[in-house]
């Protein structure tokens, strides 16, 4: 259908393979993010604490510059699992925010607009618009949290040695895991808000309510009851019991009280497969949750 | 290598109808809960451009959505180009552009990218997508403002812009709902003048949903009319034009007699219906040169001739008062 010719003709070029459709979505969708100057530059701050991690790494092995600083780092902050956890939980924090801007109106912005029959008509499927859609924030998110992280593990087994390497392999995997747990929690709430809430404001509201109030729910089981079992409706105890058992740093015992008896009490915290479990459950809900509502046309019975 | 002359004669409406058919329904059925809403649709359609009639709810729409897949049958099924609905969707998907009635768009794009990114979901590479978006855009009738911002559009540009979003990709069978909806009559006119151009090409079949009459008319040779999600009456309005140039209305001047009787005597059947007016029916052979023969021979003057036709207005409200018809 050339310009000139103004007569439609169907196109027999080549086509793209079936499954990498799903990328066109976020290669679209992050034109519009980074517009956003206000959001690049945040998006920038967000690799501040990587910057200083590598720095950190570096001052570690480099002896005159300890030297110059007059300061045993070595002995300060010691590169172990410890370390690599509090960076990962630090650009969660980060991601988490990252989520909450980019986030809400992906779903909702289509929906809104009637958008749906326009993708579902072509040959793409619901699961390949809702991974292409999760895939914006699944990639954005990844660049920033598992991907430095594990370069940053690279640098430090290059200037620690191979056995460093060997020996604490389970730290990479433990911050693959635990990033990857966290970006697709996050992506997969974000989508299920944005795909209820057709409002942008109010749809990033609702996933920070999602974070806050059973937070403070839980808090409030906690002191009533006089439990850690609070903890497992708040999406952060969650994460951290997740992130501190992939880490060896789990705990179960995290508090003791008087009981009215004058004897001591143990608060434990739930066991680790709990978390895990009421992570699968709220994964489970949003992918039932986007089932439901990402459709061509919504049937009203 | 000549073409037989039945054959060169034929014109693309023609061939069409003795091709495959385009959809195939096999005792279609959608219900919505237990409310039917498609009922038992069977024949096949296929026409170069068919057009979906009815009054509101009579379930156009949901036989379209159905055909793109976004309800499953309750029952039964059909097939778009031999290729089931349900078991081979997405084959049919990347056959097919649809136009949807609602105003349908991503925000906050310009129609340029929101066209190229469509193109891309149809599995056209970047760069082709970006060209096929410019060259829609420019056929359609956007071009002066494929820069600009959907959400900018006027209700006539919206529409262009999502028939340009439809052929992007060079479909096959093109739904078009409701094209004209809202439109003022020069973009409406524009609209159909685009969808004639389209069918005329041969590139595409296009199925028109429509509940207004002259569109359908005027862009379609086969019709479905449905009503209460059934088939009310299946048309090829192309054969029906061909029928209806039996029927004849004469005004004559002159003494009528010799004229009739010599009419009846070459077979065709006639209906004085005033002083001077009669209608008349050709019998196969004769032609409407013998009618001036006669009445040279006659001594009577025809002064007005024209061919009695059934209008789709009249072809819909039968089918409105009539019970269920079907292929």
């Amino acid at each position: 259908m050339a310009v000139y010719e103004q007569t439609y003709k169907r196109y027999a070029g080549p086509l793209t393979p079936e499954w990498s459709r799903f990328f066109i979505i976020p290669r679209h969708a992050y034109r519009g993010v980074f517009k956003s100057k206000l959001f690049t530059a945040f998006f920038v701050i967000c690799f501040i604490p990587l910057l200083v991690e590598a720095i950190l790494i570096y001052l570690h092995h480099n002896v005159n510059a300890l030297g110059i600083l007059q300061v045993n780092v070595r002995e300060l902050i010691p590169i172990d699992a410890s370390f690599f956890e509090a960076f990962v939980n630090l650009q969660g924090g980060f991601a988490f925010f990252v989520a909450l801007l980019v986030g809400p109106p992906l779903v909702s912005r289509d929906l809104r607009n009637n958008a749906l029959p326009l993708y579902l008509c072509r040959p793409f499927s619901r699961p390949e618009y809702v991974l292409g859609k999760m895939s914006v924030l699944l990639i954005l998110l990844s660049l920033m949290t598992w991907i430095p992280q594990l370069l940053l593990f690279l640098f430090q087994s290059y200037l620690e040695g191979a056995r460093w390497f060997i020996d604490n392999l389970w730290i990479a995997s433990a911050v693959f895991i635990g990033s990857v747990v966290w970006i697709l929690l996050l992506a997969l709430l974000s989508q299920a808000v944005s795909a209820l809430v057709k409002w942008r404001v109010v749809a990033s509201a609702a996933l920070l309510g999602i974070f806050f109030i059973p937070s403070v729910f839980g808090e409030f089981i906690n002191v009533v009851f006089m439990t850690r079992w609070g903890h497992i409706v708040s999406l952060g105890a969650l994460m951290k019991n997740v992130s501190d058992g992939l880490f060896g740093t789990f705990v179960r015992a995290t508090g003791r009280i008087s009981g009215f008896d004058g004897r001591e009490m143990i608060l434990n915290e739930p066991p680790l497969w709990c978390s895990w479990a009421a992570l699968f459950v709220i994964c489970a809900i949003c992918l039932a949750l986007l089932s439901r509502k990402v459709k061509a046309y919504e049937v009203v019975q | 290598m000549a073409l037989p002359a039945a054959i060169q004669e034929q014109s693309p409406t023609e061939q069409s109808a003795t091709s495959a058919a385009v959809i195939d329904l096999h005792g279609l059925s959608v219900n919505f809960g237990h409310r039917p809403i498609l009922q038992n649709l069977r024949g096949d359609l296929r026409g170069r451009a068919i057009g979906l009639l009815g009054p509101n709810g009579a379930g156009k729409t949901t036989l379209i959505h159905t055909l793109l897949g976004f309800h499953p049958p309750s029952s039964g099924t059909a097939q778009i180009f031999g290729q089931d609905i349900v078991n081979d969707a997405k084959q049919i998907k990347s056959l097919v552009g649809y136009m949807p009635e609602r105003d349908s768009f991503i925000a906050k794009m310009s129609a340029v990218h929101f066209v190229r990114l469509m193109a891309e979901l149809s599995g056209l590479p970047s760069e082709a997508a970006l060209e096929r978006a410019h060259e829609a855009l420019f056929y359609v009738g956007l071009g002066e403002a494929r820069y600009r911002k959907l959400d900018t559009y006027s209700l006539g540009m919206k529409q262009l812009a999502k028939l340009a979003q439809a052929i992007v990709h060079g479909p096959k069978l093109i739904f078009l709902d409701e094209p004209t909806n809202g439109l003022d009559p020069p973009a409406r006119a524009r609209m159909i003048k685009l969808i004639r151009e389209i069918r005329d090409s041969g590139e595409a079949h296009i199925v028109l949903s429509s509940h207004l009459l002259l569109d359908v008319e005027e862009c379609c040779d086969e019709i479905l009319i449905l009503r209460d999600g059934q088939i009310a009456v299946y048309c090829n309005l192309e054969e029906e034009r061909k029928s209806n140039r039996k029927f004849l209305m004469l005004e004559t001047r002159g003494d009528q007699s010799k004229f009739v009787e010599a009419m009846a005597g070459l077979g065709c059947e006639y209906a004085l219906t005033g002083d001077h007016r009669l209608k008349v029916v050709l019998q196969d052979g004769v032609e409407v040169r013998d009618l001036y023969r006669l009445a040279v021979e006659g001594q009577v003057q025809i002064r007005r001739l024209s061919y009695k036709r059934d209008s789709l207005e009249d072809i819909f409200l039968k089918a409105m008062e009539n019970g269920h018809g079907c292929l």
